[in-house]
C-alpha cells in the first residue's frame, strides 16, 4: 500500500506541475508571472472588451462583375469579327439585390445580326467560355454562367473578401485578431470577425467594410492636366469623351481644396489584387513624403509593360470611384516603385493603405454585430471576481465546519480542479467567456457534489459500524458509480451542444466537458489518495474525523 | 456536525402539494408568456440594434427617447438599467420591424450621432474624449502635441494614447467629468493635459455596448439553441434508458424540461430579458438537476436490489432520506455560490445568475416530487394493468422470480444493476 501511495502521489504532483507550468510558465519577476497569466489565459471578447461581427459577402456582386467584364471582352472581341449587336446587359438582380439573386444573373444580348449568328456563338465559345448560350429568338441571346464555375465564382468571392479583410485588420493593428468564414462553405456566404481589444467597433466596420476597389490606370496623354470640373472638361474635349476613356474626380486632399477632374483610362492597368506590399516613408529630398510598393509578378509585368510606353505621362492611382493620388511616369516600373513627393506623412501612410488594402471582390454588409467596450469588460471581470471569491469562501468555510478534516481534502480537489481547468484552457488556447465561466461554475458545482456524495457515503458507512478502514473504501466505491454516470451524462449531453450549439453554447461545453474530467481525477484519484495517506499511520479503530 | 442524520420523512406520500405548486408554477409562468405576446427576447435572438450607454449623471429617459424618435427609423426603447451595482446606465434599443440589415447598420450609426447632437458638443470642432478610439486620438493630438513644444517620438505618443484611454475605461468606467481625472497616467504632465483640454471635450456619457442582429443571423441563432438543448435532452434521455430504465430516463428529461419552463416562466414574470448568457445558464441548470436527479435514482437502483419485496414507494422514500444529506449540502453550496453571483455579479451577470438562482432550487425538489413520481406511477399503473383484479394474490402470472407485485419492475432493475455494483 505505501509503493501504491508513492505512485499515487508522484502522480499528482507531475500533474499539478504541468499544470502549474501551463498557467503560469517559468516567471522570473512578479511582472514575469502577471504577465505571463495573461498572455496564457486568455479572456473572451465579452469579458475583456471587443467585437465580434458577421458581414455577409454579397456575392451577387462578383457575379454582376464577371457578367460586365464578359460583355466587355465580347464587344473587344466582336469589334474585330465585325459582329455587332444593339445591346448588352446584366440582368436578373432585383433591387435591392441579395445574395439569392446571384442564381439568377444572366448576360441579356439584343440584336445580334442573324446572319452572323455562327459567328456570334463561336465568338461566345471562344471568349466566355464559362457561360452557357441560350437562344432566346433569331436575335436576342441569354449568358449563363455554368454551374460548377458560379460556385466556383462565389467561393472565390467570399475567399477573396476574408483575404482583403485580414490585411486590413493588421493595418488597424490589433492582435490576435481571426477571420473566418461563418457557416458552411459553399452555402453560407459570410464571413465571421473577432476583434479583441477594439475600441471603436464604428470605425474598425468602416475600416473592413470599404469597398474599396482599387486600380491603377493611364491618365490621357494630350488633357494631362487637371480640368476644374466636369463641364469643363467636356467642353475642352469638345463635348466627346474618347473611346475607352473617362472623366473622374480627384479626392480632396484638404477640405475645400478646388475640385480636379481627370481624363483617364477605363481599362485598369493593375488592380488591387496585384498588389503586394505598400510601406510610407521619408522622401529624398527634406520634407516630402514617398510611398514605396512592390506588385505580384504578373502584375509587375503588366506594369513594366506599360509604364515602359508611357515615360513621362501621367498615372492615376483609384480608390471607388475617386482618384487618390496622380503620379508622373519617370522610368519603365518592373514589380516594385514609388511614388514620391507626397507633401505630408499622412497623405503618404493613407495611399500606402489604400494600396495595400486591395479590393474586396464584392460589397460586404455587418449582418451581426456585438461589441463590447473595455471599460464594461473591466467592470464585469471585477465584479465576477469579487463574487467568485464570496463564493468560493463560503463553499469551503461551510465544507471545513461541516467535515472537519475531511473538509481539508474536499477543499484541496476543489482547487486542484480549478487549477487542472485553467491550465486546460491555456494548453488548448482556448479563451475564458462568460459561458465559459458558467461552465466553470455547474465544474464547481460538481465537484462539491462528488465529494458530498462520497464523503456522506463514508459516514453512513462509519454509522453501520464498519472500521475506518473499510467504511473510506466502500463510501468510495459505492459512491464511485454514482459519480461516473451524472458526469458521462452531462458529458453526453456536451458533446450534443458542442456538435449542433453556436459560438457560446460550444463555449460552455467545452469548459464544462474539460471540467468533469479533472473532477473524476481530483473528487475521486486524488481526495481517495489524501485519506489513504491520512489513514496509512494509523489503525483501524481510531475515528475519522468527517 | 451533522444534519439529517438517520432521517425518515415520508417525502412520496406528500408529492402532492408540491406536485400541485408545480403545476401552479407551470401554468403560472405560460400564462405569462401567453398574456404578455411571448418572452422577452434579449437582442440575440430578437433582431435589431442595441447601445448601452452609460451617462455621467442620472440619465433624462424621455428626452433621450423623444431625440432617438426624430431620427431613428422604427419602435426605439429606453431603458433605464441603473440599480443593482450599475449607476446612470440605459439600454436604447431599436426593434427590427421588417428591416433590412442595411437600415439597423444606419440606424446604430444615427443612434451614435443623435447622442452626440442631444448631450455633446458638436459644434465645437473638439473630439469627444469619452467616446473615441486609439487611433483618432493619436492623429488628433499628433500635430498640436509638436506645436505646444512637448518633444514626444510616434511611439511614446502611441502609448501615451493606449495609457489615457486605458485609464478611463479602467479606472473611471470608460468615463471621466473632468480632465484632472488623467493626472495619475503615467508621462502626464499639465503640457499635455492643457493640450488635451484644447483638442477635446468630455461628454457627459460613454457608449459601452454596440449590438446589432441582422434577420438572416437571429433565426439561425435561435433555430441553433434550440436544436441543440433539443438534442442534449435527448441524449441524456438515451443514456440514462441505458443504464437505468427507460422510465427512469423519461422521468429526469421531465424533471429538466420542468425545470427549464418553471425557470422561463419566472423571466416572463419578473419582465427579464432571454439572452444568450441565459441560455448557457439554462444549460447548466438542466446540468444541476439531471445530477440531482441521478444521484436518487442510482439510489433507488441500489436499495431495490436488497429489498425486492418492499414497496416501490417505501424503497423511494428510504433512498431520498438517504441521499437528503448530501441533496442539502449539494444544493446548498452551489446555492451560495449562485447567490453571491446574483449580488455582487453585475449586471451583464443579472440574468445568468437569476436562472441559477431559480434553478437551482426547482431542480432540487423536482428530482424528488417530480421524477420520481413519474417513476412511480408508471410503475404503479404497469403492475395494475398486469393483474387487473386486486385481490388476485401476490403472485403476477407473468413473473417467474421474485414474485410479489414488485416482480416486473425487479427483473428490469436487476438486469442492469450487475454494472451498477462492484
Amino acid at each position: 500500500m505505501q509503493k501504491n501511495l508513492t505512485t499515487r502521489a508522484v502522480i499528482i504532483v507531475v500533474t499539478l506541475l504541468i499544470c502549474v507550468l501551463g498557467i503560469v510558465g517559468l516567471p522570473t519577476s512578479k511582472a514575469d508571472l502577471i504577465n505571463n497569466l495573461k498572455t496564457h489565459i486568455r479572456l473572451g471578447l465579452d469579458l475583456k472588451g471587443g467585437s465580434r461581427l458577421v458581414m455577409e459577402v454579397q456575392v451577387e456582386d462578383a457575379v454582376k462583375g464577371d457578367g460586365q467584364q464578359t460583355i466587355e471582352r465580347l464587344q473587344q472581341a466582336a469589334g474585330k469579327q465585325g459582329i455587332v449587336w444593339n445591346s448588352a446587359e446584366v440582368a436578373g438582380l432585383s433591387d435591392p439585390a441579395t445574395v439569392d439573386d446571384a442564381d439568377h444573373v444572366n448576360i441579356l444580348i439584343k440584336g445580334v445580326n442573324p446572319g452572323k449568328a455562327g459567328d456570334f456563338r463561336n465568338l461566345v465559345s471562344t471568349e466566355a467560355p464559362t457561360y452557357i448560350l441560350t437562344t432566346l429568338n433569331s436575335t436576342d441571346y441569354s449568358l449563363r454562367l455554368t454551374p460548377s464555375d458560379l460556385s466556383e465564382l462565389k467561393k472565390q468571392a467570399v475567399q477573396g473578401a476574408i483575404d482583403t479583410i485580414s490585411n486590413r485588420i493588421n493595418d488597424l493593428g490589433v492582435s490576435e485578431t481571426s477571420v473566418q468564414q461563418y457557416g458552411q462553405s459553399g452555402a453560407d456566404y459570410q464571413i465571421l470577425i473577432e476583434l479583441p481589444g477594439i475600441d471603436d467597433s464604428a470605425h474598425a466596420k468602416e475600416v473592413i467594410g470599404t469597398t474599396a476597389v482599387l486600380w491603377i490606370t493611364g491618365v490621357d496623354k494630350q488633357h494631362d492636366t487637371a480640368f476644374t470640373s466636369r463641364e469643363d472638361a467636356l467642353a475642352k474635349l469638345g463635348g466627346i469623351l474618347p473611346l475607352n476613356e473617362k472623366l473622374m474626380r480627384a479626392k480632396p486632399r484638404v477640405r475645400g481644396q478646388a475640385d480636379e477632374w481627370y481624363l483617364v483610362n477605363s481599362i485598369p492597368v493593375i488592380t488591387g489584387r496585384d498588389m503586394r506590399s505598400a510601406r510610407a516613408g521619408q522622401g529624398d529630398t527634406p520634407r516630402t513624403w514617398q510611398t514605396s510598393f512592390t506588385l505580384s509578378q504578373d502584375g509587375g509585368r503588366k506594369f513594366a509593360r506599360f509604364t515602359g510606353d508611357h515615360v513621362n505621362d501621367k498615372l492615376a492611382v483609384i480608390l471607388d470611384n475617386d482618384i487618390v493620388n496622380v503620379a508622373n511616369i519617370q522610368e519603365r516600373i518592373e514589380d516594385s516603385g514609388r511614388i514620391m513627393g507626397l507633401s505630408t506623412q499622412e497623405e503618404a501612410t493613407d495611399l500606402a493603405r489604400y494600396l495595400r488594402s486591395g479590393s474586396l471582390p464584392a460589397r460586404v454588409t455587418t449582418v451581426f454585430e456585438n461589441s463590447v467596450g473595455p471599460s464594461l469588460g473591466a467592470d464585469s471581470i471585477h465584479q465576477g471576481i469579487v463574487s467568485g471569491i464570496v463564493g468560493t469562501l463560503a463553499v469551503v468555510v461551510v465544507m471545513l465546519l461541516y467535515y472537519k478534516r475531511s473538509g481539508v481534502n474536499a477543499v484541496l480537489a476543489l482547487f486542484l480542479n480549478t487549477i487542472v481547468l485553467l491550465a486546460a484552457i491555456s494548453y488548448f488556447h482556448a479563451a475564458l467567456t462568460l459561458p465559459g465561466i458558467a461552465g466553470v461554475i455547474l465544474t464547481i458545482g460538481m465537484a462539491v457534489d462528488s465529494n458530498v456524495l462520497i464523503f456522506e457515503r463514508i459516514r453512513e458507512e462509519l454509522r453501520t459500524g464498519k472500521g475506518t478502514f473499510a467504511a473510506v473504501d466502500t463510501g468510495f466505491n459505492k459512491a464511485w458509480w454514482t459519480i461516473v454516470d451524472t458526469h458521462v451524462t452531462t458529458i453526453v449531453s456536451c458533446a450534443f451542444l458542442f456538435l449542433f450549439g453556436e459560438g457560446p453554447v460550444r463555449g460552455f461545453a467545452v469548459t464544462l466537458t474539460i471540467g468533469l474530467f479533472a473532477n473524476v481525477f481530483t473528487a475521486v484519484f486524488v481526495s481517495r489518495t489524501i485519506f489513504n495517506w491520512e489513514l496509512s499511520g494509523r489503525r483501524g479503530t481510531e475515528p475519522l474525523s468527517i | 456536525m451533522e444534519l439529517f442524520k438517520n432521517t425518515n420523512y415520508d417525502f412520496l406520500g406528500k408529492k402532492w402539494p408540491f406536485i400541485i405548486a408545480s403545476l401552479v408554477l407551470s401554468v403560472a409562468g405560460v400564462t405569462s408568456i401567453i398574456v404578455k405576446g411571448g418572452l422577452k427576447y434579449g437582442i440575440d435572438f430578437k433582431e435589431g440594434t442595441l447601445i448601452q450607454v452609460k451617462f455621467a449623471n442620472p440619465p433624462q429617459d424621455n428626452k433621450i427617447r423623444a431625440a432617438m424618435l426624430q431620427k431613428v427609423k422604427g419602435e426605439v426603447s429606453v431603458q433605464d438599467l441603473s440599480g443593482n451595482g450599475v449607476v446612470n446606465t440605459v439600454e436604447i434599443q431599436t426593434e427590427a420591424k421588417g428591416q433590412g440589415e442595411g437600415e439597423m447598420n444606419a440606424n446604430q450609426t444615427v443612434m451614435r450621432s443623435v447622442l452626440t447632437d442631444t448631450f455633446g458638443q458638436p459644434g465645437s470642432g473638439k473630439l469627444d474624449l469619452n467616446n473615441t478610439s486609439v487611433e483618432e486620438l493619436a492623429n488628433r493630438l499628433r500635430d498640436p502635441m509638436a506645436r505646444a513644444g512637448v518633444a514626444m517620438s510616434e511611439q511614446q505618443l502611441q502609448t501615451l494614447v493606449s495609457n489615457i484611454l486605458g485609464e478611463i475605461n479602467t479606472r473611471h468606467s470608460g468615463l471621466i467629468t473632468n480632465f484632472d481625472e488623467l493626472r495619475s497616467v503615467p508621462g502626464m504632465n499639465s503640457g499635455i493635459i492643457n493640450t488635451l483640454q484644447q483638442e477635446c471635450y468630455l461628454a457627459p456619457f460613454h457608449v459601452n455596448t454596440a449590438q446589432m442582429v441582422g434577420p438572416k443571423v437571429g433565426a439561425k441563432l435561435r433555430q441553433k439553441a434550440l436544436f441543440a438543448t433539443l438534442y442534449a435532452l435527448a441524449g441524456m434521455l438515451v443514456y440514462i434508458a441505458f443504464r437505468f430504465e427507460w422510465i427512469y430516463g423519461l422521468g429526469a428529461v421531465i424533471a429538466c424540461f420542468h425545470d427549464t419552463l418553471i425557470t422561463v416562466g419566472l423571466f416572463s414574470l419578473f419582465n427579464k430579458e432571454i439572452s444568450m448568457t441565459v441560455i448557457a445558464a439554462l444549460l447548466t441548470l438542466v446540468g444541476y438537476s439531471m445530477n440531482d436527479t441521478i444521484v436518487i435514482f442510482d439510489r433507488i437502483r441500489e436499495n431495490l436490489k436488497f429489498s425486492r419485496r418492499e414497496p416501490l414507494e417505501a424503497v423511494m422514500n428510504r433512498a431520498v432520506n438517504q441521499t437528503l444529506s448530501r441533496t442539502i449540502m449539494t444544493s446548498g453550496l452551489t446555492f451560495l455560490t449562485v447567490i453571491a453571483l446574483f449580488i455582487w455579479g453585475g449586471p451583464v451577470l443579472n440574468g445568468f445568475s437569476f436562472a441559477l438562482v431559480c434553478g437551482i432550487i426547482i431542480g432540487t425538489y423536482s428530482s424528488v416530487f417530480v421524477a420520481s413520481p413519474i417513476v412511480l406511477f408508471w410503475h404503479n399503473y404497469a403492475d395494475a394493468r398486469r393483474k387487473p383484479t386486486p385481490g388476485g394474490g401476490p403472485a403476477a402470472p407473468k413473473a417467474p422470480v421474485g414474485g410479489g407485485p414488485a416482480a416486473p419492475r425487479v427483473e428490469t432493475v436487476r438486469k442492469n444493476s450487475t454494472k451498477a455494483v462492484r
